[in-house]
């Protein structure tokens, strides 16, 4: 189930200290709606379906969300917003009108920069033409669909309830509605799903012609309904060398498709397709996450909010800061997350940030075919195909 | 100076758990030595980790009155013994305090090899022997079976052998007042020039070496400048006494007391258990006899886990060589484990002891190498020379011979245990050398074993096989010709000095294949392949391999994982940093436990 890391007490204004504030980079918005139609098998997200405890609070979300953006307005003060991002649970489960509140809002105490990304994930199923129309013409640029597969079969093992076809279907009304980036998210290593089925979901997802593609391995998360089925003995896990193989099977049949990876999960068309609000994740930049168990991060102080829908509601009622705790990250810690996030990135870790044995390390990784050698002849540690699959372990060479 | 005719000496012979403990708690009692109120368990058994063993390490010695039947007052002794096998001199010592001795046996469990074994050393050592049965009161109790085979050991009436319960009291009293009876009464000469026995010694923070003693001849008292006749230590007593089990000082000490010495000295082996004290002006000519000097029996490597510790540790050894002669070590230096100390104990149990002592009153963190013995290995050129540790091993084409040393096993065990045992014996390498019925069920099993196949887990084997019935026992029996050669562990080409071991030639490949997959195990994988092989001088034997791993990645990192998926790679280098490096490879310091734990899989 969703967890939070342990920090130091957060102060009850959310106040930030001076040197944190001021930075002038991209900054971003995070809104976190923790509500879904169904939990799906594998879901450990912080997120609440009917009937479960901390849904009956839904009502109270978007007051309470706009309580949170009024907080983060003050602690702040002025600064331009760069990208939006709806996440959850299911955002497209409120009303268009409920998710254009909250971005007005937004834009009313921030300011939306002129050409900002405003995106929104969405379930095929919870999505249609008018619901897209209204959300297009707010101000939203961007729409991410979970497609997850195009196998009926794996669906059902995922807890899917959209029918096949319908997210290839909503691409089209995404587009039709005007939006120039929709995202597909697709999962491979599905426990039982076999080589074949991969490549079907993968050229049903090329079919509809997205700007954008996520792919992520299936982890089963302890405390999960789906760890419970494995635990019994009901489904098997993948073994390593099949998550390789369907790794490898999605980087050969996207790129042939002239798709291209710029994170280790991500493949876009061209580079205006990169989604820019996660960008800001892996660059180290500075964002706002509003919602129940939302991080964020701004001058190098990391935070989040307490996880229970509930509570936060409480806290924002009561005028106080959602936050459970927070942490400064050191030196160190700092050149961890740096190497971390960088190296998940086609754009890699610059070799000017490494400490002298992280750079010797990066050597080594060259000869060992882990790490790019004209990246690394012009300065910096970029991953191959079998480093991208290794990364933690060079993650914590090159961090040394 | 107490009478001599009223002083009792005697020590109580037991197994561990079968009462000793609880019974001296009782006996305090009675005696009204310790206010019941204020007795901790077992009083006897004053270090933790030995009240958590139920085990005595150091022995006790405490004074207690006792108003006998007869209305006369008595002295007596009662000197607490170490009850396991790695400490039978000190054992031996003890009994050679006293004059008597109470054998205590579960009425429900029956004898076990060591209580045999220590009732041989006290009847060689003419003890007055008082057989009683403990715990009778429990519903497990056997006492018909149990007083058989008290009788059978120590040819006696099985209607002769008290039925007690240490828990309740029940037939305490008339143990005490056996003791009076039958404990022949000291018969030192009060006028002969003085001797005393040193029987323990410990060391005190505050006041230097406490000798435990046990005065044969004449008197000591405070001042006396006193001479160790087999050390030649010379030191003046600064205070004398009795254990109440306080120390009580008192103005002397004489013939058949037992009680403290202290000099001032700092070094246990100054005072060495054994030696025979007596007084520079007008002493003994004669020490008492029994004298023999503490050899270390088993060997092991000591590193710290942190290489920073290495000054910690040094400390610490020394700290506890003042309080524990048996103890010998010198620094060593491992490719694959650093700095450290090569250490020598008494056998396994002491080795254990040693080191949780230096874990937990020294709080470091400790790896420790597999356990080996001293070999004699005679050279080609004539020359012989001890080997205790394996990486030590000469060339073997300069080995004209290599000699280890044996024990003679005495091993107990309920019959249908037989099969199983004689297995584990033969399997490692024993001579089997006589079977006895204690009764019609039990058994005692001899067999000739190598002490390097004893440090092995044969103990848990043993206890593991027959489902803890059988005990064990040994004492060595000297050096015999064998067939050994070193087996070496290569990790990636390259031979690793901590895994060397020495292993006779018929067993190599096993213990090679066995070693090998052990270690397969607990290698993590690499990012590349990692051999592992097992090798008799060029020769390889067994090979394994450690696949390298193909992905090692998370899946995805947006805002709300960064903190947490930090965290978890900064535990992941913490485990990294408590890795060996060996050429490439990453070896966890569990990984070198395999070889400690060869059988525990099985």
């Amino acid at each position: 189930m969703a967890r939070l890391p342990a920090g130091d007490p957060a102060p009850a204004d959310g106040a930030l200290p001076a040197e944190a504030l001021g930075s002038a980079g991209p900054f971003g918005f995070y809104v976190h709606v923790p509500f879904c139609a169904t939990r799906c098998g594998y879901c450990d997200f912080n997120t609440y379906v009917p009937g479960e405890r901390g849904a009956e609070h839904a009502s109270g979300y978007v007051g309470a969300v706009l309580a949170e953006i009024d907080l983060a307005a003050r602690v702040l003060g002025p600064r331009a917003v760069d990208t939006v991002f709806f996440g959850g649970g299911t955002p497209t489960l409120l009303s268009a009108d409920d998710l254009i509140r909250v971005l007005r809002r937004i834009d009313e105490r921030f300011g939306l920069r002129p050409g900002a990304e405003v995106t929104t994930e969405a379930n095929p199923e919870s999505v249609d033409p008018r619901k897209l129309e209204a959300l297009r013409a707010a101000g939203f640029t961007r729409v991410s669909l979970g497609m997850q597969s195009a196998v009926p079969r794996i669906l059902e093992i995922l807890d899917r309830t959209h029918t096949p076809g319908r997210p290839e279907q909503a691409v089209q009304e995404a587009r039709a509605a005007g939006f120039e980036q929709v995202s597909l998210d697709l999962i491979y290593g599905t426990p039982g799903e076999t080589a074949d089925e991969w490549r079907a979901s993968l050229d049903a997802a090329l079919s509809a012609e997205p700007d954008h593609l996520s792919t992520y391995s299936l982890v089963v998360e302890p405390g999960t309904r789906m760890a419970a089925q494995v635990r019994r003995g009901e489904l098997q896990v993948p073994g390593e060398d099949v998550i390789v193989d369907r790794f490898e099977t999605a980087e050969r049949v996207l790129a042939e498709a002239g798709l291209s990876w710029y994170e280790t999960c991500s493949w876009a068309r061209d580079e205006a397709a990169w989604c820019r609000h996660n960008l800001g994740y892996w660059n180290g930049g500075d964002w706002w996450g509003a919602g129940p168990g939302a991080h964020s991060h701004v001058g190098g102080v990391r935070w989040w909010n307490v996880l229970h829908p509930r509570a936060w509601t409480e806290k924002l009622a009561a005028g106080i800061s959602p936050a459970a705790a927070r942490e400064t990250p050191g030196a160190d810690e700092s050149r961890l997350e740096r190497v971390m996030l960088g190296l998940r990135l086609r754009s890699g870790v610059a070799l000017s940030h490494l400490t002298r044995d992280g750079r010797q390390a990066a050597q080594r990784h060259v000869a060992e075919g882990l790490l790019e050698p004209a990246d690394h002849a012009a300065g910096r540690a970029v991953l191959t195909l079998r480093g991208r699959l290794l990364a933690d372990p060079v993650t914590l060479d090159l961090a040394a | 100076m107490a009478d001599q005719s009223h002083i009792r000496n005697f020590s109580i012979i037991a197994h561990i758990d079968h009462g000793k403990s609880t019974l001296a708690d009782r006996i305090l009692e009675l005696t009204h030595t310790v206010d019941p109120r204020s007795m901790r368990a077992q009083l006897l058994d004053s270090m933790d980790l030995e009240r958590e063993r139920g085990i005595t390490i150091k022995a006790q010695a405490v004074r207690v009155f006792y108003t006998a039947q007869d209305g006369e007052t008595y002295q007596f002794h009662l000197i607490d013994t170490p009850g396991h096998v790695d400490f039978t001199y000190e054992v031996s010592r003890s009994l050679a305090a006293c004059e008597g001795a109470l054998l205590v046996v579960d009425a429900s469990q029956g004898v076990e090899a060591q209580t045999v074994a220590n009732t041989y050393l006290a009847i060689d050592a003419g003890l007055e022997l008082i057989p009683t049965m403990n715990k009778v009161d429990l519903p497990g109790a056997e006492p018909e079976r149990v007083g058989e085979e008290i009788a059978e050991l120590i040819g006696e009436d099985p209607d002769h052998v008290r039925r007690i319960s240490a828990k309740t009291g029940e037939g305490v009293l008339d143990v005490l007042e056996q003791i009076v009876q039958r404990v022949p009464a000291p018969t030192g000469d009060p006028e002969a020039p003085p001797r005393a026995l040193i029987f323990d010694s410990e060391y005190d923070q505050y006041r230097g070496v406490i000798a435990y003693i046990r005065v044969v001849d004449g008197t000591f008292k405070k001042g006396d400048t006193i001479v160790g006749m087999e050390t030649g230590t010379v030191a003046e007593i600064d205070d004398i006494g009795f254990f109440t089990p306080a120390q009580l000082p008192a103005k002397q000490l004489g013939p058949g007391e037992v009680g403290y010495l202290i000099t001032g000295i700092k070094d246990v082996t100054q005072l060495a258990v054994g030696d025979t004290l007596t007084t520079k002006i007008s002493g003994a000519d004669e020490p008492l006899p029994g004298y023999r000097d503490v050899k270390p029996m088993v060997f092991c490597g000591l590193f710290p886990m942190n290489n920073d510790d290495y000054p910690e540790l040094r400390d610490a050894l020394e700290k506890l060589t003042l309080n524990d002669a048996a103890l010998s070590w010198e620094p060593e230096t491992s490719d694959a484990l650093g700095f450290g100390f090569r250490c020598g104990f008494l056998g396994l149990l002491h080795m254990d002891i040693v080191r949780e002592r230096l874990e937990r009153e020294y709080d470091l963190e400790l790896m420790a190498t597999m356990p080996s013995v001293e070999f004699e290995i005679t050279l080609t050129d004539g020359d012989v020379i001890p080997v205790h540790n394996p990486t030590d091993m000469p060339d073997p084409a300069r080995i004209a011979e290599v000699r280890e040393p044996y024990i003679r096993a005495s091993i107990l065990t309920p019959k249908e245990y037989i099969g199983q045992i004689m297995e584990l014996c033969q399997d490692r390498r024993g001579n089997h050398s006589g079977m006895h019925y204690l009764s019609a069920d039990r058994v005692q099993l001899t067999y000739d074993l190598p002490l390097a196949e004893v440090v092995l887990d044969f103990f848990d084997q043993l206890k593991t096989r027959t489902k803890g019935y059988a005990s064990l026992d040994y004492e060595p029996i000297g050096l015999r010709p064998s067939n050994l050669v070193k087996l070496d562990v290569l990790l990636g080409g390259d031979a690793v000095d901590a895994l060397s071991m020495v292993v006779h030639r018929d067993k190599a490949y096993g213990v090679g294949k066995e070693l090998t997959e052990r270690l397969r195990k607990r290698i993590p994988r690499q990012q590349y392949d990692v051999p592992i092989q097992a090798a008799v001088g060029a020769k390889i034997i067994a090979r394994e391999t450690v696949k390298a791993f193909r992905k090692d990645v998370t899946a995805k990192c947006y805002g709300g994982d960064i903190s947490r998926k930090r965290k978890l790679l900064e535990r992941q280098k913490e485990g990294k940093k408590r890795m060996k490096q060996v050429g490439r490879i990453e070896v966890p310091q569990e990984a070198f436990l395999a070889v400690l734990e060869l059988a525990d899989d099985k």
